[in-house]
C-alpha cells in the first residue's frame, strides 16, 4: 500500500497533463470535422453525429469557395517561404559557424555575439523602416521579400546552433584531414559536415519551424493570396464578421500538421538542439 | 588565388600569401555572406529606424512634411500616460505567464523524470503545444472562449462550475487572463524540455547521498534538484522575458488589444502607432525603446552563459 499509493498519483498526474496538452488541439480538430449546424448548436456536440472531412477535401483539391482556395494557396507560399529560408540559412550560416567555430582572429569572434544582438529585435523594429523601402524595390507582397527578411532574422541563430555543434567536434579530425592535403573548406565539406549531420538537421528545422510561423511580418508585408502565408491567411479568417468556423479550424490544422509531425518525428534532434543551442551556448 | 578554386589544395611554394594570411582571409570571406544579409537586413533597418524616431513622419498629414524633433518623440513617449500603461499591462502579461511557465514546467519535468509506463509518449506529447505555431494558438482558444459556442462554457456549464455562460474575452481584466493562459499552454513544454535536460545530467549519486542523510523528497528537491537548475533557469527566465516582453501575434489575433486596452500590451501599441495611425516616426521611436530593453536582456544572458559555461 506504501508503494501503490505514490504510483497512482505519478499515473493520475500524468493522465492530467496528458489531457490538459490534448484536449484543446483534439476539440480544434472535432470542430474541423463537424457539420457547420453542430458548430453552432448550444451546449456544444462533443461527439460530432455526423463527421465530415469534406471540408480537407475542399482546401486540399481548392474547390468550393474562396476561403478554401486561399488556404491552399497561402500553406503552399508558407511551404515555399519556409523551405527556401531553411537552404538559405543552412548554406550560408554553416560556412559562417565554421570559421566562428575554428578560425579565431581578433575581433572576429566577438561579432558572433553582435549577430546574436539582432536576433533578440523585436519584428517591429525592422518592420517600420522596411516599410517604404521594400515598396521602393518592388519586393512587397513577394515570396522573395518575405524570404529574404526572415532569411537575415533567422540567420543569426542558425550560426549560433551550428557553431556550437561544430565545436564539439574533436579539432584532431580535420587536422588529420588537412596534413593528408585537404585544403579548410575540403575538410568542413569531408569531416565536419558528415559528422555534424545531426546538428545541421536540428538546424534546418528549427529555421523550417521559425519561418513557418512568423506572423508580424507577413502581416505588414502581404496583402494578396499571392504572397500571404498561413499565420496571415488564418488571422485574417478570424477577423471576418461571419466567421466559418469550420473553415477556420480546418486551416488551423491543417497549418499545425506540419510542424506537429516534424517535432514528433524529429523529436531527438529537436531536444539536443534546444539544449546545445539555447542552454550551453 | 583566381585560377585555383578554393575546394583545391594550394601547394604552398605558389601561394604569395603567408598560411596565417590565408586563414585569416578564409575566416572573415567564410562570415562575409552571412553578415552581408544581416547587415543589410537587419542593421541598416535599425539605424534608418534611429533616423526615423528622431522625426514626425506623420503618414497621415503629409503637408506637415517630416520635421527634425531631436528626441521629441521619446520625451513625448515618456510623458504619455498610454504608454506608461501599455508597459504596465506588458509587464504584468511577463510576470504572471512567465510564474506560471517555470512552476508548472518544473513540476511536469520532475514528473517526466520519473520512471513509469507511457513516460516516452507524454515526453512526445509536450513537443506538440511547443511545435504549434502560435497564430493557430490563438485561434484555437479564441474558439474555445467563444462566448455562445465555445467548448469553455459548455463545460464548465455542465460540471455546475458556472451558473450562466460568460463572455470570456470581454472583459479587460479577464480577457488579459485568458491571453496568459493561451500563452502558457504553448510556452510551458518549452521550459519542460529544457528543465528536464538539465535533470537528466544530475547524477543519482546525489540524491542517493541526501537519502542517506535521511532528507526526504521535498528536502532533497529544495536542497539538490533546485540548486542545479539555477542555471537552466535563469536562462528560460531570461529567454521568456525578452519573448514574452514582445508578445503580439497572439494578442492581435485574440483580443486585438482589447477590450477597453485592456490587452494593448507594448508591442501591439507599437504596431498601432506604426501603421494603424501611420506615425511612423513615433513608432520608430516605440520600437527603439522596446530594442533597448530587449538588449539589455540580451547582454545578461549572454554575460550569464558565459559564466555557466566557465566554472
Amino acid at each position: 500500500m506504501r508503494r501503490l499509493l505514490p504510483q497512482v498519483g505519478l499515473y493520475a498526474a500524468a493522465l492530467l497533463v496528458a489531457a490538459i496538452i490534448l484536449a484543446p488541439p483534439i476539440w480544434l480538430f472535432i470542430s474541423s470535422i463537424s457539420s457547420s449546424a453542430e458548430l453552432l448548436s448550444v451546449p456544444v456536440h462533443w461527439i460530432p453525429e455526423a463527421p465530415t472531412f469534406e471540408r480537407y477535401v475542399q482546401v486540399i483539391t481548392a474547390t468550393g469557395g474562396e476561403s478554401a482556395a486561399n488556404f491552399r494557396r497561402s500553406l503552399l507560399n508558407s511551404l515555399a517561404v519556409a523551405l527556401l529560408v531553411t537552404t538559405i540559412c543552412i548554406t550560408v550560416g554553416a560556412l559562417a559557424a565554421y570559421s566562428f567555430a575554428r578560425m579565431s582572429f581578433a575581433g572576429h569572434g566577438n561579432l558572433i555575439y553582435v549577430l546574436l544582438l539582432s536576433y533578440t529585435l523585436p519584428p517591429i523594429m525592422l518592420v517600420i523602416p522596411l516599410f517604404r523601402v521594400m515598396g521602393d524595390l518592388g519586393l512587397t507582397n513577394t515570396i522573395q521579400g518575405l524570404v529574404i527578411i526572415y532569411a537575415s532574422l533567422i540567420m543569426p541563430f542558425a550560426i549560433w546552433i551550428l557553431r556550437s555543434y561544430f565545436q564539439t567536434i574533436p579539432a584532431d579530425l580535420e587536422d588529420a584531414a588537412m596534413i593528408d592535403g585537404c585544403t579548410r573548406l575540403q575538410a568542413l565539406a569531408r569531416v565536419i559536415l558528415p559528422i555534424s549531420a545531426p546538428g545541421i538537421v536540428a538546424t534546418a528545422l528549427f529555421c523550417f519551424l521559425a519561418s513557418w510561423e512568423e506572423f508580424l511580418i507577413a502581416l505588414i508585408f502581404t496583402s494578396s493570396p499571392a504572397a500571404k502565408t498561413i499565420p496571415v491567411a488564418i488571422a485574417e479568417f478570424t477577423g471576418r464578421h461571419a466567421i466559418d468556423y469550420g473553415m477556420m479550424a480546418t486551416g488551423g490544422v491543417i497549418a499545425a500538421l506540419p510542424p506537429i509531425a516534424i517535432a514528433l518525428v524529429f523529436q531527438r534532434y529537436l531536444i539536443s538542439g534546444l539544449s546545445s543551442g539555447a542552454v550551453k551556448g | 588565388m583566381a585560377t585555383t578554386s578554393p575546394l583545391q589544395p594550394v601547394p604552398p611554394r605558389h601561394s604569395r600569401l603567408t598560411h596565417t594570411q590565408q586563414e585569416r582571409f578564409l575566416a572573415w570571406a567564410l562570415i562575409a555572406p552571412a553578415f552581408l544579409v544581416v547587415f543589410a537586413l537587419i542593421f541598416a533597418p535599425i539605424v534608418r529606424a534611429f533616423w526615423m524616431s528622431l522625426h514626425v513622419i506623420d503618414l497621415k498629414r503629409p503637408a506637415l512634411g517630416q520635421p527634425f524633433v531631436g528626441a521629441g518623440n521619446y520625451l513625448d513617449i515618456l510623458q504619455d500616460a498610454t504608454f506608461w500603461a501599455s508597459v504596465g499591462r506588458t509587464a504584468y502579461f511577463m510576470v504572471v505567464s512567465i510564474s506560471l511557465e517555470v512552476v508548472l514546467g518544473v513540476a511536469v519535468a520532475l514528473l517526466l523524470n520519473q520512471h513509469f509506463k507511457g513516460r516516452g509518449l507524454l515526453r512526445a506529447l509536450v513537443l506538440i503545444p511547443w511545435a504549434l505555431p502560435i497564430t493557430i494558438d490563438a485561434i484555437m482558444w479564441k474558439w474555445i472562449y467563444n462566448p455562445t459556442y465555445g467548448a469553455l462554457n459548455s463545460l464548465l456549464y455542465q460540471m455546475g462550475v458556472i451558473t450562466s455562460y460568460r463572455t470570456w474575452l470581454s472583459d479587460p481584466v479577464s480577457a488579459m487572463h485568458m491571453v496568459i493562459i493561451a500563452d502558457v499552454w504553448k510556452t510551458t513544454p518549452l521550459v519542460i524540455l529544457l528543465t528536464l535536460a538539465a535533470l537528466q545530467t544530475i547524477p543519482p549519486a546525489l540524491y542517493e547521498a541526501a537519502r542517506v542523510d535521511g532528507a526526504n523528497a521535498w528536502r532533497s528537491f529544495w536542497s539538490v534538484t533546485l540548486p542545479l537548475l539555477r542555471p537552466v533557469l535563469t536562462i528560460i527566465l531570461v529567454i521568456r522575458t525578452m519573448d514574452a516582453f514582445k508578445v503580439f501575434d497572439i494578442i492581435y489575433i485574440m483580443t486585438s488589444g482589447g477590450p477597453s486596452d485592456g490587452t494593448k500590451v507594448i508591442a501591439y501599441y507599437t504596431y498601432l502607432e506604426a501603421f494603424s495611425f501611420l506615425r511612423q516616426g513615433r513608432g520608430a521611436a516605440l520600437a527603439w525603446l522596446m530594442t533597448l530593453f530587449i538588449g539589455m536582456m540580451a547582454f545578461l544572458y549572454i554575460r550569464l552563459v558565459n559564466r555557466e559555461t566557465e566554472y
